[in-house]
């Protein structure tokens, strides 16, 4: 054995450095082909060239994802475009039609007019850490009711909701008005909204 | 067709499947998936693995055609919504150019054509089960995706069946189902793209990203019509991130805009950038325009005559008591599409390769040859155009137009890398083309017996042809701008519509129900003011102009049982009645109202009832006129668009604001769907609203509103 380890050390000193060398990068190639899409595209972002000082940690969905971003960028852009979770939509950019609507803390807030630097590590729930599978009874109830027509406002409506039936489980019409008002549904789907949560909270909501 | 031959040599390549779809002239074919006959568009896709795709040519924006296109094909071919696989396609040159979703046409336009094709596939699918057991096929069905021998308990799934089914004769006229037979068509069935709504996962075109991918967002001429004189980017391209900054040119019908855009690594850098771009605009001609002058010019063309639309009888002839006269003038305001969804396009230009991403109502028009298709704007061949055609989030007219898309193109043209252009909600309010205001002048004359014997009604207003070509006619009628005037069933002998041309320099779209959703509302109020003229009731007085049979009475009719019009209100209460038949459909409304302690008025209830002929999916039908109502009532109501020095006023959603949960009214939507003409589902609920709202607050106050958008709080 030391006689070839003696031997590829003099003679195969370089093959053994190359060989080392693509074992690495096939190991990593399998790693990276494990990650899912939006860790892929994380991981992209954080291959791109850095321009801010500081890494800001957020914690999305239970996991940490370092961005490397303005301080001051809304939290909106950096979900979607350095985290990669495109189920938080941009509707105004000024907090007036809630599409943008995540969970900070369990609260629901504006990912749109929020700085990053404000929430970082932060817990914060975007639509993709509702449910894996649509599961949430307001995502149930969403179904039943057939509520989305266009569906881009969606997200946004359903994360009020969410967080609206966990302090209030079962809201009267009045609280539905108040907890939903600042979201804007262009397609009109209002009725089937106010109907929707009125139905999940008959299904008495777990804990998110 | 396909010879024996030519299937031999292709099932040597790929995956064999049988194809199915229409040719030019709507019969179904056949075909393998080489060599198909060049006007071959196929609908369906049945593989020998038993996968069956049925392809949706109809773009997605809510309307629900992602489900209605398939559940046509699929109730004829025996399968269920479940067990296929539905394709959205992408103005691919194979689909046709069919491929646009407007004017409420997808089910309306071809209903029985669709039927067809999966009934064709089906009956020679049900041959090839009766060659393969030597038995007749009236001793075979099929159903669930299978074809079954009645005579025994065998069964072959579809798969099994494709390599016998290519060999047959297309049936010429295959046989469609009983409505009584039918398994989907008519069921409310969940729509297949709700559960991608709810989970976040839905890819609309704002959402797709690409390696290398860039952002860029542009600076427009704040007034309208201004034109690029020079920009300074020094200090944008200090900006982290930023990359280039280059001029963006956009075409939007007749009209030729240029705007400075900024590329970046992110939108947010992009945004940065754009806060310290130095731009010169030329607005000369343009900064002093008022809206509030150009309505006062507007008032002032109501004298002129106009160009005659429809004109039966002779309305100038007949001799009319003034007493007997009555004459109003409504006017209507410019709205936005206020799409959720802001205007986005990604584009990638690869030497003399183009490749999209976006989200459109109008695939065809993007990679079409035709002369007015996307390629003759930007200057590259239509078969070097490839498209990616994304859900919308949101369209209602907006999305028909690609100036969105050919800016992103002149700015692709400029890096190497595909760039997502996005704008923003500021961008999307301000520099879109817009519903254009109409002013109507309505006149109105009684015999001595009271009966009406004379109508005319005069639309003022801009041109949408006019808008987005530059070869209008102006001495011809612009039809789109006098839509449904001269189309109402109203049994009057002596009628008159007609249409005064107004220059405007701000592109005019189409928008949801389009010059519906304003002449409607002047139509139908005015209506309703010819009924109060003679102490009848408006319901009444309508009926009472509706003595044959037509599909307006028979809704009518329908709406005055299912709203217990002949019960009386309470006291305090109020109610309004309006119908509208357009190209697109038939639907009418009675809105209820009451005051409310704080001197407001309080919509209680709509009751809606749609004439569709056919229905697809009633719950959807009513989300869509749920949806059509609450759209309505924001123009009824909210602030619509004013342009003051040029620029357009509004900016957001707290300047232009829309109707929200909290002022939702109930709603009860009511189907008929007992034969007869098929019509459209997305935009008839729209225009009978604010005429119907109108009338009630009249009921109840007394007050004639002329002009939209009107105050709830003012009474």
């Amino acid at each position: 054995m030391k006689t070839l380890w003696a031997y590829l050390l003099k003679y195969e000193f370089y093959n053994c450095l190359i060989f080392v060398f693509f074992c690495l990068i096939f190991i990593n190639l399998k790693l990276y082909n494990k990650l899912s899409c939006i860790d892929k595209c994380h991981a992209f972002h954080l291959l791109k060239k850095q321009y801010y000082m500081a890494i800001i940690n957020l914690k999305i969905n239970g996991k940490d994802y370092p961005v490397d971003v303005d301080p001051q960028m809304p939290l909106l852009w950096a979900i979607r475009d350095f985290v990669g979770l495109k189920g938080t939509k941009y509707g105004c950019g000024i907090a007036q039609c809630g599409a943008c609507t995540v969970h900070l803390n369990g609260q629901p807030v504006r990912s749109c007019s929020l700085p990053v630097v404000a929430v970082a590590n932060k817990n914060i729930t975007t639509i993709e850490g509702l449910s894996e599978d649509n599961s949430h009874p307001v995502q149930k109830a969403w179904i039943e009711e057939q509520v989305p027509q266009c569906g881009y406002c969606q997200s946004g409506q359903i994360m009020a909701a969410a967080a609206l039936l966990s302090k209030n489980a079962s809201p009267t019409e009045a609280d539905i008005d108040a907890a939903m008002q600042g979201h804007i549904c262009r397609c009109g789907t209002y009725p089937r909204i106010k109907r929707a949560i009125q139905k999940a909270s008959e299904t008495k909501p777990s804990k998110e | 067709m396909v010879s024996r031959r030519q299937f031999i040599k292709n099932t040597g390549k790929a995956s064999l499947a049988l194809w199915l779809g229409a040719t030019s002239n709507g019969f179904a074919n056949t075909a393998f998936i080489i060599d198909a006959p060049s006007n071959f568009t196929p609908f369906i896709k049945i593989e020998k693995s038993g996968k069956i795709t049925i392809f949706n040519t109809k773009p997605e924006m809510g309307q629900g055609t992602f489900q209605s296109i398939p559940a046509l094909i699929a109730e004829e071919l025996e399968v269920s919504l479940d067990e296929i696989t539905i394709v959205q396609t992408s103005g691919e040159k194979q689909f046709g150019s069919g491929q646009a979703a407007g004017g409420s046409s997808s089910i309306r336009g071809n209903y029985n054509e669709y039927r067809k094709i999966g009934a064709a596939a089906k009956e020679m699918l049900i041959k090839a089960a009766s060659i393969k057991w030597g038995i007749g096929i009236e001793s075979c069905y099929a159903e669930n995706g299978k074809v079954y021998s009645s005579k025994s308990d065998k069964s072959f799934s579809y798969g099994e069946l494709i390599e016998e089914a290519s060999k047959l004769e297309l049936p010429k006229e295959p046989k469609l189902k009983n409505k009584s037979d039918f398994k989907i068509i008519g069921k409310s069935i969940q729509r297949p793209d709700i559960p991608l709504k709810v989970s976040g996962k839905v890819e609309y075109g704002i959402d797709v990203e690409l390696p290398n991918m860039v952002y860029a967002t542009v600076y427009r001429s704040p007034v309208i019509g201004g034109t690029l004189k020079n920009f300074d980017a020094a200090a944008t391209l200090k900006v982290p991130g930023v990359i280039k900054v280059v001029e963006a040119k956009r075409i939007v019908g007749k009209y030729n805009y240029s705007g400075v855009a900024v590329i970046a690594q992110s939108y947010w850098s992009a945004l940065q950038g754009r806060k310290v771009l130095k731009v010169e605009w030329d607005t000369h001609g343009y900064e002093n325009f008022n809206l509030s002058d150009y309505e006062n010019k507007l008032r002032n063309l109501s004298k002129e005559a106009g160009v005659i639309d429809k004109n039966i009888g002779n309305v100038e002839s007949i001799k009319i008591e003034p007493e007997n006269a009555i004459e109003s003038f409504y006017e209507t305001p410019m709205v936005a599409h206020h799409t959720l969804e802001p205007m986005n396009c990604i584009a990638h230009v690869n030497g003399d390769m183009l490749e999209i991403w976006t989200s459109t109502q109008v695939p065809s028009a993007i990679t079409g040859s035709g002369p007015n298709d996307l390629h003759s704007q930007i200057g590259i061949k239509p078969e070097n155009i490839k498209l990616h055609s994304k859900f919308i989030g949101g369209g209602f007219g907006r999305r028909l137009y690609t100036d969105y898309v050919i800016e992103a193109v002149n700015i692709a043209k400029q890096i190497a890398q595909p760039v997502k252009v996005i704008w923003s909600r500021e961008d999307t309010t301000q520099h879109s083309a817009l519903r254009p205001m109409t002013f109507s002048q309505l006149k109105g004359g009684f015999s001595k017996e009271g009966e009406l014997i004379s109508f005319q009604h005069k639309v003022i207003s801009p041109s949408y042809f006019d808008s987005v070509g530059s070869s209008f006619d102006k001495s011809k009628v612009d039809a789109i701008m006098v839509e449904g005037i001269g189309e109402q069933a109203y049994e009057i002998p002596n009628i008159k519509t007609s249409y005064v041309y107004a220059d405007f320099h701000v592109p005019v779209a189409a928008w949801r129900s389009v010059t519906s959703s304003t002449v409607a509302f002047a139509h139908e109020c005015f209506v309703d003011e010819l009924a109060h003229k003679i102490n009848k009731d408006p319901f009444d007085f309508r009926l009472q102009m509706l003595s044959k049979e037509s599909d307006t009475k028979r809704v009518l009719l329908k709406l005055k049982e299912v709203s217990n019009w002949d019960k009386s209100l309470p006291k305090g209460k109020g109610r309004g009645v309006a119908q509208w038949g357009f190209f697109a459909g038939l639907c009418a409304h009675v809105v209820e109202v009451s005051i409310a302690e704080d001197n407001s008025i309080k919509i209680d209830k709509v009751i809606a009832v749609i004439d569709l002929g056919e229905v697809v999916n009633p719950n959807n039908v009513k989300n869509q006129v749920e949806g059509a109502i609450v759209m309505a009532l924001t123009a009824a109501i909210k602030p619509g668009i004013t342009i003051e020095n040029g620029k357009i006023k509004q900016s957001n959603f707290n300047d232009s604001p829309l109707i929200r949960i909290h002022e939702t009214p109930e709603i009860e939507v009511h189907i008929l769907a007992d034969g007869g003409k098929i019509k459209g589902v997305g935009e008839p609920g729209l225009p009978p609203f604010a005429p119907a709202l109108a009338n009630a607050i009249f009921s109840i106050t007394g007050k004639r509103i002329r002009k939209m958008p009107f105050d709830l709080n003012l009474f």
